[in-house]
């Protein structure tokens, strides 16, 4: 899906034209500069390589460079790749930009969640504490690990303690708001995967995608 | 706070609201948009809680009619808050007056203000907000400003005079 790399900057609230409150993640999103092409013919599938952000030259190995060097680019923080449909006009040294989008759009963002640790199963698995006294012993812990001398084991996805966020997540079926071309800016409604200055892939739905083109064929 | 977040927010504050705190008697002027037709209903109760900077400031206001309290929270720069009118500035010694739902009758009542404070219905710029109309000349912002400055801190930040409240 054709999408865009960008910097989650924050939350606030905005105003609908009724009057409304909306709450909103404010993203600042590319322009990202293509770096390459691949296509049916040459690659076998059609794709975009997209980066964003800037480092220092020096912490970039010589490889990238010359790669970086075909599309005319400077050292890109990130790069990614888009599985698409049809690489349109999109050629390697151009830009993709907020333009892609439009207010009303839904997109699906992917960004790397919060970090919360090696956390109990309580706050990782939304499971229920036991009490607090009358001699309980029995607090915040998992739980029965499953049946006795049949099974004999612990099934695999049993709900656990263990690393809770800092992990790749998508949130779906979000609504583009605004789109400040000149600032490079997204304002999407609702919240966004991961902290501020947290990077992010904004891309066309996946969900709305397939919909519409259920639509189309009726 | 990021400037770029800053900047989107600046959009759509008010550029100025009038000077008010918890304690007050307010007239709120509220949009009501039914189908088509829009019209103003007012509500007026006391403020007792002011809370949030920016665009995310709002205010409580509480009114008993025919016996029943009600309270509305306002966010203070929604374009459904078409205006707010003081009716009474009342003495207070905090800034969240949620005490007065557990008074009725004699005892919820405030007498009037004894602190200094600006002249009723004075209207305070909003920090950080557009200036109004001509961008180019910062001359029609400027007067507010100058005015808000010139009783001290009182008006400028309600924030601040409830800290100052406490040190009292």
């Amino acid at each position: 899906m054709l999408g865009i790399l960008g910097k989650k900057i924050g939350m606030t609230r905005i105003y609908d034209e009724k009057g409304l409150v909306v709450p909103v993640t404010v993203v600042e999103a590319g322009p990202c500069p293509v770096l390459q092409v691949k296509r049916e013919a040459t690659d076998g599938y059609c794709a975009l390589q997209i980066g964003f952000g800037s480092k220092k030259a020096k912490n970039t190995t010589k490889a990238e460079l010359g790669h970086l060097k075909k599309a005319g680019a400077a050292p890109q923080k990130i790069v990614r790749e888009l599985r698409v449909d049809d690489t349109g006009e999109f050629e390697a040294g151009g830009n993709v930009d907020v333009s892609i989008f439009e207010p009303g759009d839904i997109v699906d963002v992917t960004g790397v969640s919060k970090g919360r640790g090696f956390a109990g199963a309580i706050k990782r698995h939304n499971s229920s504490r036991g009490p607090e006294s009358h001699g309980s012993r029995y607090h915040r812990r998992p739980g029965s690990m499953g049946a006795s001398s049949d099974p004999s084991r612990v099934f695999k996805g049993k709900k656990s303690p263990g690393q809770m966020g800092a992990k790749r997540s998508t949130t779906q079926g979000m609504r583009v708001v605004k789109v400040d071309k000149e600032r490079n800016v997204l304002v999407l409604r609702g919240a966004v995967p991961g902290h501020n200055s947290g990077y992010v892939l904004i891309h066309k739905s996946a969900k709305a995608a397939a919909k519409a083109a259920r639509h189309a064929k009726k | 706070m990021s400037n770029l977040l800053e900047e989107i927010s600046k959009e759509h504050l008010k550029t100025e609201v009038v000077d008010f705190r918890a304690g007050d008697r307010l007239r709120v002027a509220v949009r009501i948009v039914e189908g088509d037709k829009e019209r103003i209903q007012n509500f007026e109760g006391l403020c007792i809680a002011r809370r949030g900077g920016g665009l995310n400031a709002t205010f409580t206001v509480r009114r008993t009619s025919h016996g029943v309290s009600m309270e509305r929270i306002f966010p203070l720069h929604s374009p459904r808050v078409d205006s707010i009118t003081v009716l009474r500035q009342g003495h207070v010694r905090r800034s969240k007056l949620y005490y007065l739902r557990d008074l009725t009758g004699k005892k919820a009542r405030l007498s009037e203000t004894r602190r200094k404070r600006l002249d009723r219905g004075t209207m305070v710029a909003v920090p950080g907000a557009q200036a109004p109309q001509a961008a180019a000349t910062p001359e029609p912002e400027a007067p507010p400003v100058e005015a808000a400055a010139e009783p001290e801190a009182p008006a400028e930040a309600p924030a601040e005079t409830a800290a100052e409240e406490k040190s009292e």
